[in-house]
């Protein structure tokens, strides 16, 4: 599920827990301390798991923002992605 | 009459938060009440006199443990019903005062619920409750802070959770609630039975269901100086319209006071076994052993493991024929994570909680404790999760 336009953005819209985390957590195995990797998912469970499991694993956190299909609370979307979803885009940093 | 546990031979029933099985001296006195107090207590004849006389003796009775006067203990339909009553009737007497309902962030949905509609019915906004660190600790001076605030007319804070199973430290909310006139609601539908409650409170809700006693009846505990205002329809008892049913009132009496004769020593047995749980399952990888360690239930515990599906642990630790809840998203309906180990910011996925029954031994814990390793690795191994 990992994204060709780039290799740190994690697709997990429409999996339910604990899929989200185990998506990021087969992404982020073997890639270097400092790689950024932002996760996707439309399941309000990774929003609170995902820091969970920075926490435990001893990566950092560094943000998480809702993104709206209508765009009102937009800012996960980047340049060709579609925007009719409703989640969230969690970024981390691994440790 | 059978006094066996419920349940099929070899099974170990660990969901006993919120109901429990009914104690067997509260079986004996649901069938004398039945005998004796079927009738309508509120009626002047020969029976409605045996029933009130039941009932009276059942409110006495609860009102000694909860350190009350009798008159001040009240029966309702639930312990939902107690405290969506509590703060609709404590919020609406105080409407002149103001408008604001102070809660903690774990504090049931039932009274995040009722505070919201308070408030929205008052023409205040949504209120925010009070965080909790990650142990689900409440922020206490945030708490104090937000009750010494102007125009706030009603604050609750549970005694204990029973999901996490860690102890609020109602005695200085209810300092700083008291020297400030505000009411405090202390929701102790998990610990009374269980454990000493403090007598530091205003309103006090209390669930028989979670006791041994049955369910279909809730308890409320209002003293006598705090003003309340009718909220439900017109009847002639406030708390429980259309009556209390007296054999539910006087099974839910009987097996408090039957708990409370040996609740030292319950206590005293089942924090031990919880202490043993809690340390077995910290030994498993990838886990978080969630909850205050320290002030605590005496017989709740609860952990969540990474990368495990909660539905599937349950169903897994079903098929080895224990019974436990979960806080998960998958698990409720709602499809949403429990808001108390959102609020504590654990991980919400894979969540177990397990609530001891006073019948739980020693051996059921140490077949769960022996279970427990191989059913999360089992449900990991589903999910191909090895390595990461």
């Amino acid at each position: 599920m990992v994204s060709c336009v780039s290799h740190t953005l994690v697709d997990a819209r429409g999996l339910r827990c604990p899929l989200p985390v185990i998506r990021l957590a087969a992404a982020a195995r073997g890639l270097p301390a400092g790689t950024v990797l932002t996760v996707l998912s439309t399941d309000p469970a990774a929003k609170l798991d995902v820091p969970a499991w920075c926490r435990m694993r001893g990566h950092e956190h560094v943000e998480t923002r809702e993104h709206r299909a209508d765009g009102s609370a937009g800012g996960a979307g980047r340049a060709g992605e579609e925007t009719s979803w409703n989640g969230w885009a969690v970024k981390v940093r691994l440790g | 009459m059978s006094h066996a546990t419920p349940g099929a031979p070899g099974r170990v029933y660990l969901d006993n938060g919120g109901r429990a099985p009914w104690h067997p001296l509260a079986r004996q006195a649901f069938e004398q009440a039945l005998a004796d107090g079927w009738a309508d207590p509120r009626r002047l004849h020969a029976e409605g006199r045996r029933a009130a006389r039941l009932l009276d003796g059942a409110r006495e009775a609860v009102a000694a443990v909860l350190g009350a006067r009798t008159e001040e203990v009240h029966f309702t339909p639930s312990h939902t019903a107690s405290l969506q009553m509590a703060v609709a009737s404590g919020a609406a007497a105080r409407r002149r005062a103001g408008t604001a309902i102070v809660t903690s962030a774990v504090e049931r949905a039932a009274v995040l619920h009722a505070a919201g509609h308070a408030a929205g019915a008052a023409g205040a906004g949504v209120p925010s409750p009070v965080q909790v660190d990650r142990l689900g600790r409440v922020d206490v001076d945030a708490m104090i802070g937000a009750v010494r605030a102007p125009g706030v007319a009603l604050a609750a804070l549970q005694h204990a959770n029973g999901e996490v199973g860690t102890v609020q430290p109602v005695e200085a909310v209810h300092e700083a609630a008291r020297a400030a006139g505000v009411p405090l609601l202390v929701d102790a539908g998990a610990s009374v039975g269980h454990m000493v409650v403090p007598q530091t409170w205003d309103l006090l809700a209390a669930d028989p269901a979670d006791w041994g006693g049955p369910a279909g009846v809730g308890v409320l505990a209002v003293r006598q100086r705090v003003r309340t205002a009718r909220v439900g329809p017109e009847d002639e008892d406030p708390w429980a319209p259309g009556g209390v049913s007296v054999p539910l009132a006087f099974a839910a009496a009987v097996a408090l006071q039957a708990v409370e004769a040996d609740r030292a020593v319950q206590e005293a047995r089942r924090r031990a076994l919880v202490e043993r749980v809690r340390a077995e399952a910290a030994r498993i990888p990838d886990v978080e052993v969630v909850g205050d360690p320290a002030r605590r239930l005496p017989h709740v515990a609860t952990f969540s493991f990474l990368y495990v599906d909660g539905e599937a642990l349950v169903t897994e630790l079903d098929r080895h024929g224990f019974s436990v809840g979960s806080g998960s998203a998958c698990t409720a309906s709602t499809l949403e994570p429990s808001h108390v180990l959102a609020a504590m910011g654990v991980l919400t996925h894979g969540n177990v909680r397990i609530a001891l029954d006073r019948t739980t031994i020693a051996d059921e814990i140490d077949r769960f404790c022996a279970v427990l390793p191989d059913a999360v690795a089992q449900v990991r191994k589903m999910l191909g999760v090895g390595g990461l």
